[in-house]
């Protein structure tokens, strides 16, 4: 049985199309080390902490077709979660941020019981909510700091050697979550398990017919895909300083995450990293020229919409159905 | 405190009335178009900001700059059509999801550019209708009124006129109806934009109610969905309904607790009734 | 001989609509049951109730000594039970290889990836389309689809085959070739429930036959019988005179 894994690891491994992602990912991730410039690590650490939280909700919504507009939550959940560790319980930040994780993930299961088994559009409306509804409650909780939100004091930096250290350190940490991120999308998509969510996906119906068990499965997608979610939470938050509702449950990250994995091309491991890196860049661009500043709302919309009506599989889908031969790393 | 409860729940049913021609429009494009279009609430919050710049511009009455910016409603949800919808109106589900909220997109931030986050209002002194122990202000009666109207309005469009036998060939079997001549492409732009009309109607009357931000719109989507969940999908009368029993919700609960919990009840209700009872309490078409 | 599957009193409404009323029948192990009946009749919706899509009103559903009623479809598949569909459900953007290994996968024998993309390429050179296997199956043609949809069904190495008008919009040659296939399943011990209105090929591959009309059981028996049971003529006609007819010229 052990031998039947590694095999399968080995093929896994071998697939030439998990190493551009890797590869880029590992690239980009090096840029700041190499350099030891601090707004380079900053950048950096935005379009990796995109491309973890696009690859993530790929397996989602890119695997099992789902839409899911309230992905966010995951983020802001965990991140209050492990923020609370953190500055109230006391909790040393790895644990914090793994039961940012947990709390996600948790979450993910809840979600899958109850609202999962409606289809398509239903499910859709009802995720509209479900962020908002959560934003609405943590504002509303006392423990977790009400509207107000929590901050920590920043005397918490001194254990990890300063506040320069600590932000190197969250740093790798999330350049090391990113390549667990496209890891384990990379893994969903070549298994027995990814081949049933791309079933329900293409039709949930004849996918029950031949017996993927459907409701199991696209619940464990949901749960895969909110856990890393969670953990970065908690590491941008600690990295902030402070967690409020507003921030942690921002509706229109949850849109731009969509926009990113549809850019890339939806089901493929590498387009979420080319999307988010992408539109991260064309957004960090936007930001600093004048007129566009307020626009980039509109700015994210035009590019969904110019996607979904002209290349609904992203860059990467349209590369593959352009140029067959780099199907294979392509993927 | 009974007289408080009942005009509470009179002011809410009225306000629900409202509600009910939005979610109308929402529920017409789900029955005949087959999607659901994340635009509405843009539409809702643009056509509040039509009636108030129409008034403010001319400074006519804002009832009579209703029918102005119904027909804004229209022309807009035909445009939309054509340019979004109409390329993935045959593609899975997602695709029309993403389309229609990538207009929401790009509405909403453009607007939100013009007009920012400011709260407006439309000042409208018309007094109330006293009616035993409940003073209905008279912006509720008028605006029950234009809705009754537009819901007659809308019944004899469907019913008994030529394109609404065609809307409802369309609605009932779009292959079928293209076989027999008729344009499905117009007709399904058409209903589109009798629902974003619907929707802008509603978002007109809403104006004189209260006062509005550009991300109002999104809060009145989701009611909206809400009702069209009750009513079930695809039921117009069904959301007429579902709009007085939103509206009474809503009417009701401030008098009993924080008017914070609305929107997390509405939620609520909205998960439940998906969850329990698919096809709305009125039931709806698949 | 061991009956594979009993359907005992099965009945299903839709809101007015009584599609399926006390239909009852039994199919023996390496049989092919024809089943057929003018549109409408609930062919289909029989179908959908054996393989759990749509839960019975009413009866029993009873597979090798096992009542499945109540089970969802997914677990009906793990059993044995592969199904065809009348309008062919493709997985679009996945390739043929891949669709089939669906079938492979989870279906009866449950196997890992490797091992069901072997079973794929044996299944789809049986059904003839091992060249196409690279190919999304989006871009097959109709009657390439159809044989995909029985790859993906046989790939689970089913018990039991249902196959819902997998001859529709076929050419002759196709037909022959597709009947020659379900005999080749059938060689193979797979027992097989086919619905069909390509009445002279139904009648030809099958064992035994059955007839629905409004969700009725209205004849039983060998092909040549029930082809000229009076009933069924009327149920296909709908006017006496003329099945009266009919059953004259077919002597």
């Amino acid at each position: 049985m052990i031998r039947g894994a590694a095999l399968e690891v080995a093929r896994w491994l071998r697939n030439p199309g998990l190493w551009p992602p890797l590869i880029l990912v590992a690239a980009l991730g090096a840029i700041p080390a190499a350099t030891g410039s601090a707004t380079l690590r900053e950048g950096i650490f935005l379009l990796l902490m995109y491309v973890a939280l696009a690859s993530s909700l790929n397996i989602f919504l890119g695997y099992t077709g789902y839409v899911s507009f309230g992905h966010i939550v995951f983020f802001g959940l965990g991140g209050y979660v492990g923020f609370y560790a953190l500055t109230v319980l006391g909790w040393p930040l790895a644990l914090a941020a793994i039961a940012g994780g947990v709390a996600a993930g948790l979450l993910a299961l809840a979600i899958g019981a109850s609202v999962l088994r409606l289809r398509g559009a239903y499910f859709a409306l009802a995720t509209l909510g479900i962020n908002e509804a959560m934003r609405a409650f943590v504002s509303n909780f006392g423990p977790f700091g009400g509207p107000t939100g929590m901050s920590l004091d920043f005397s918490i930096y001194r254990s990890f050697g300063g506040p320069t250290e600590a932000l190197w350190l969250a740093y790798f940490s999330m350049l090391a979550l990113t390549i667990v991120a496209v890891l384990m999308s990379s893994a969903v998509k070549g298994s027995r398990f990814g081949l049933g969510l791309f079933s329900i996906r293409e039709d949930e119906d004849a996918a029950l017919v031949m017996g993927v068990r459907a409701p199991s499965a696209k619940t464990i997608a949901l749960v895969l895909s909110a856990v890393i979610p969670g953990v970065i939470g908690v590491l941008f938050f600690f990295k902030n300083g402070n967690i409020e509702p507003p921030d942690a449950f921002k509706l229109q990250t949850s849109i731009e995450i969509i926009v990113m994995v549809m850019l890339g091309g939806f089901g493929t491991v590498l387009g979420p990293v080319v999307g988010a890196a992408g539109y991260e860049r064309l957004r960090s661009f936007l930001l600093t020229s004048d007129p566009f500043k307020s626009l980039q709302l509109t700015i994210a919309g035009v590019v969904l919409l110019l996607i979904i009506l002209f290349i609904p599989n992203g860059v990467i889908g349209w590369l593959r159905a352009r140029v067959p031969r780099l199907r294979g790393t392509l993927q | 405190m009974l007289s408080q409860l009942a005009a509470s729940l009179v002011d809410g049913l009225l306000i629900g009335f409202v509600y009910g021609i939005a979610a109308m429009g929402l529920t017409l494009i789900w029955g005949v178009v087959r999607i659901i279009n994340l635009a509405h609430g843009a539409v809702i919050a643009l056509a509040m900001f039509g009636v108030y710049y129409l008034v403010l511009w001319t400074g006519v009455n804002p009832y009579l700059a209703l029918p102005l910016v119904a027909i804004g409603g229209l022309a807009a949800g035909y445009v939309i059509y054509v340019l979004a919808v109409r390329r993935v109106v045959n593609a899975p589900p997602l695709a029309s999801l993403l389309a229609t909220f990538a207009v929401n997109m790009i509405l909403i931030g453009t607007a939100t550019t013009v007009f920012t986050t400011s709260p407006y209002s439309i000042t409208l002194e018309l007094g109330g209708v006293d009616a035993g122990f409940v003073t209905i202000p008279a912006t509720r009666i008028v605006a029950t009124v234009v809705a009754i109207g537009v819901t007659v309005g809308l019944y004899l469009l469907l019913y008994r006129s030529g394109v609404g036998r065609q809307i409802r060939a369309v609605a009932n079997n779009r292959d079928a109806a293209e076989l027999m001549g008729i344009p499905s492409g117009r007709i399904l732009a058409l209903s589109f934009g009798i629902g974003t009309m619907l929707a802008a109607a509603a978002g007109g009357l809403i104006a004189t109610f209260f006062p509005f931000t550009i991300l109002s719109g999104e809060a009145y989507q989701l009611k909206s969905f809400v009702i069209v969940v009750l009513g079930g999908l695809g039921n117009p009368l069904g959301a007429l309904a579902g709009g007085l029993i939103l509206g009474s919700l809503e009417g009701l609960v401030p008098v009993f607790t924080s008017a914070s919990w609305v929107p997390v009840i509405e939620f609520g209700l909205f998960v439940v009734i998906l969850l329990v009872l698919p096809n709305g309490v009125f039931g709806g078409r698949e | 001989m061991t009956i594979v599957l009993r359907a005992e009193d099965i009945s299903k409404r839709f809101g007015g609509l009584q599609a399926l009323a006390n239909v009852s029948f039994a199919v023996e192990e390496g049989q092919i049951l024809g089943l057929i009946g003018p549109n409408g009749a609930g062919k289909t919706t029989l179908f959908n109730v054996l393989n759990a899509v749509y839960r019975p009103d009413g009866g029993r559903i009873v597979y090798r000594d096992r009542d499945i009623r109540g089970l969802r479809p997914y677990d009906v598949a793990r059993l044995g039970i592969a199904r065809t569909h009348q309008i062919v459900r493709p997985l679009n953007e996945l390739t043929v290889r891949e669709n089939v290994m669906v079938g492979a996968c989870f279906g009866r024998r449950e196997l890992g990836l490797v091992d069901a993309a072997a079973a794929a390429d044996a299944t789809l050179e049986l059904v003839g389309l091992d060249a196409r296997s690279d190919q999304l199956a989006a871009t097959l043609n109709v009657a390439q689809k159809k044989r995909l949809e029985l790859a993906r069904a046989l790939a689970a190495d089913p018990d039991l085959l249902l196959l819902d008008e997998v001859l529709a919009g076929l050419n002759p040659a196709e037909i022959g070739a597709m009947l020659d296939m379900i005999r080749l399943v059938r060689d193979r011990g797979v027992t097989i429930v086919i619905i069909e209105h390509v009445m002279h090929a139904l009648m030809n591959v099958s064992d035994r036959v059955v007839a629905l009309d409004y969700g009725r059981l209205i004849a039983e028996g060998a092909p040549a019988e029930v082809a000229a049971d009076a009933a069924v003529i009327e149920a296909y006609l709908g006017d006496p005179k003329l099945a009266a007819g009919l059953v004259r010229a077919h002597d």
